[in-house]
């Protein structure tokens, strides 16, 4: 009895004092939630980036190393604010907490293939859009179909609880759906015989396209049938840090880099490149 | 609480719950009736059947569930074509049976062959002295006194088949978990709530089939 009445107590007093250093970590990264992005460049050389992990093509961690468009396109913004590639520090985020780490401060800039709307905009603000990606199929490369319409009676697959699925299900209730829960299943699937299209976000479908295993065995037919527009986040009140990202954007559109950073990740993918669309570059907070 | 007034939501739980139902009732049949073969197999007098039955039982009892279900739909259905019906849905519900089926008929065997083992030897000598066949002694002799035994045992592997058919979602079928997930998804400020819908409406159907089955394993209990 008294071993286990000892091994309770070792246990409490661990476990507060795990809770304590979280606190106490969780309240160090948001205690620079003062400055905007610039200053925070200026003065500590270094920033928190938001990133996804699990996106090939466009943001994808193996090992320690984050690859694809959005780490090339943060990697750009890093250098327009004068913090080398190596003093960038990569948090990855997932859909549900990305507004969450922008208020907070956990992070300073998320490039997670982050939607622009209304809501949103409510919450944060956005520079960009540094892509404007749309909804589109992805099929085998002698398919047919060159557009949702053309399915009916044939299974596209898409995630479960996505947009892209709910979309299909209103704008194509003939198609059928099959749901997982990663489009990488989606895409093994498209592999075999019982799905005949992966639908999701054009450059997303072309991140899985451009996967050294699938080069050259499927296709993006047809134009995308919604418009996304990808942003970059950070804070609602940073209006100088944001109008600083669209000018850093429309810069690295005239010299070149833009084209380069789509280029190096999406190259293979069987997506056209389409040149940054400077005009787009006016979602940043208006005033002060 | 407003999640669970929601119309659309409330839609939702429901066909959720009824893919869970659906898919409990039909893999119980299945894999009642494939129990009941495979224990007949391993208790009979013929070795190759013996051999059959319990490499089945070894095969898919020691196989993740997750894993049979995933090639199911990747192995069976997307690379060898095995098709029950041109609608997605209802293909992936069969796929998901097929899978269910094969594993739980596994813990099915294994709980029949339990009972089949405590009926005293003496009564299937007894039935071959005067003169009846193995399947006439296993049926009419043997099986209806080892069933009794099991009972109980066959109700907790009812129980966790139910549970079990949360697995076939993840091949597509939008059976109770991926709604809650979905929901929660969509729900960020009611996680507790909804997640309390769900495991609740899980403990409210499975602990009384629990005492269910210890009132029946109680009543035709073999009496000496």
């Amino acid at each position: 009895m008294p071993t286990t009445r000892r091994f309770a107590v070792a246990t409490t007093v661990i476990a507060i004092c795990t809770m304590t250093v979280l606190t106490a970590c969780s309240g160090g990264s948001s205690s620079s939630s003062g400055q905007g992005i610039i200053e925070k460049a200026k003065t500590t050389g270094t920033l928190t980036i938001g990133v996804k992990s699990d996106q090939p093509g466009l943001s994808l961690k193996t090992g320690d190393n984050y690859e694809g468009f959005d780490i090339n396109i943060a990697k750009i913004l890093a250098k327009g604010l004068g913090v080398e590639a190596e003093n960038i520090q990569w948090k990855t985020t997932v859909s549900i907490n990305r507004e969450p780490f922008i208020e907070q401060g956990v992070v300073d800039l998320v490039v997670a293939t982050y939607t622009i709307n209304d809501k949103r905009k409510n919450v944060v603000s956005f520079g960009g859009p540094y892509y404007v990606a749309g909804q589109a199929l992805l099929v085998d490369k002698d398919s047919p179909i060159a557009a949702p319409g053309q399915m009916d009676g044939q299974v596209a697959c898409s995630v479960v609880g996505s947009s892209s699925a709910s979309n299909m299900e209103k704008s194509y209730p003939n198609v059928q759906l099959q749901l997982f829960d990663s489009y990488s299943k989606c895409v093994t699937a498209l592999s075999g015989s019982g799905v005949q299209a992966v639908t999701t976000d054009n450059i997303i479908l072309a991140g899985y396209a451009a996967q050294p295993h699938n080069v050259g065995k499927f296709k993006i037919p047809g134009e995308p049938f919604t418009t996304e527009p990808y942003g970059v986040g950070l804070k609602k009140s940073d209006v100088a840090g944001c109008n600083k990202v669209n000018e850093i954007l429309a810069a690295s559109a005239a010299d070149g880099s833009y084209k380069a950073a789509y280029e190096q990740a999406l190259g293979d993918s069987g997506l056209p490149f389409t040149p940054l669309d400077t005009s787009l570059l006016t979602n940043c907070p208006k005033g002060v | 609480m407003d999640v669970l007034l929601d119309e659309s939501n409330r839609q939702a739980y429901l066909s959720g719950f009824t893919w869970i139902l659906l898919l409990t009732l039909v893999s119980a049949v299945f894999s009642l009736v494939l129990g009941v073969i495979l224990a007949a197999m391993r208790v009979s007098p013929i070795p190759v059947l013996r051999w059959a039955g319990s490499m089945w039982v070894q095969l898919f009892r020691n196989t993740p569930l997750t894993l049979i279900i995933f090639f199911c739909y990747f192995g069976l259905f997307s690379t060898l074509g095995f098709k029950v019906s041109n609608n997605i849905t209802v293909n992936n519900f069969w796929l998901g049976v097929v899978g269910l089926s094969v594993y739980t008929a596994a813990f099915v065997c294994e709980a029949i062959r339990a009972g089949i083992n405590s009926v005293p030897a003496g009564q299937a000598e007894a039935a071959r002295a005067i003169g009846l066949t193995f399947s006439q002694s296993l049926t009419m002799i043997v099986l209806p006194q080892a069933i009794r035994t099991t009972i109980a045992p066959l109700g907790s592997t009812l129980i966790a088949l139910c549970k079990n058919t949360t697995i076939v979602g993840t091949i597509g079928v939008i059976e109770a978990s991926t709604v809650m997930k979905d929901l929660i998804n969509s729900n960020g400020d009611a996680v507790i709530e909804v997640f309390i819908m769900f495991a609740g409406t899980f403990a409210v159907v499975l602990i009384p089939t629990g005492y269910l089955f210890n009132w029946m394993s109680r009543r035709w209990a073999v009496k000496t």
